[in-house]
């Protein structure tokens, strides 16, 4: 069982696939990371030793910011933007789309759910 | 798309040279503009700007963390005023 950045990579998958259950890194930084510690893609996780374990485990943790870390970095840059008042910051706090999509209709994914509106006027 | 490196960023060449002015003579004054589209310089900060909005003039004071973003940013142009039915509550 390798356990890496706190969480539990599947035994089964190859450790390309495995290191992609990160929050944080993809398929394109897990070939990075595995191309600079020198393992092939193609290892079951369970087949690693434990120094490819921890050459991945130092490598991630000094090149790489990932999970907490990186969730509460992406929430502080939000949080920037709110606290200087730029539009960006006020599409984040009302929950619309923040790089200038339409929101006539669709913009579903930062809306939410729909919410319908009792006795709203028909057109004639 | 982003802006190309090598022209750097996009400053309004009268703004500047009005921030220019009242550095060099160490005033403080609102300055007014039009000139959303202009960067941020470090050399702004500690000044207002009345960034126009398309029907007023709103006073932005840029502080340190606001360097890089664009004057516009700090003046929304849009007046969202609450749909129909939320006015009740």
């Amino acid at each position: 069982m390798a356990r890496i950045a706190g969480v539990d990579l599947p035994k089964n998958k190859s450790i390309l696939i495995s290191l992609s259950y990160i929050y944080g890194i993809g398929k394109v930084q897990s070939s990075k990371i595995l191309d600079s510690v020198g393992i092939a893609y193609s290892t079951k996780t369970n087949d690693l030793s434990e120094e490819q374990i921890l050459s991945i485990r130092n490598e991630i943790g000094d090149n790489y910011s990932v999970e907490g870390e990186l969730r509460s970095q992406i929430g502080r840059n939000i949080k920037r933007l709110i606290d200087i008042g730029t539009y960006k910051g006020s599409r984040h706090k009302n929950g619309l789309p923040v790089n200038g999509q339409n929101t006539k209709n669709n913009a579903r994914t930062r809306k939410g759910k729909k919410r319908t509106v009792a006795n709203k006027k028909k057109a004639v | 798309m982003s802006r190309s490196l090598k022209k750097g960023p996009y400053i309004d060449f009268k703004l500047e040279k009005k921030v220019e002015n009242l550095n060099s003579s160490n005033k403080k004054e609102v300055i007014k503009t039009w000139a959303r589209r202009s960067t941020i310089p470090p050399t702004f900060v500690g000044h207002t700007f009345a960034v126009h909005n398309g029907n007023k003039f709103i006073p932005v004071f840029i502080s340190e963390n606001m360097v890089g973003h664009k004057l516009g940013e700090f003046a929304p142009t849009r007046l969202f005023r609450m749909h129909s039915g939320d006015r009740k509550k």
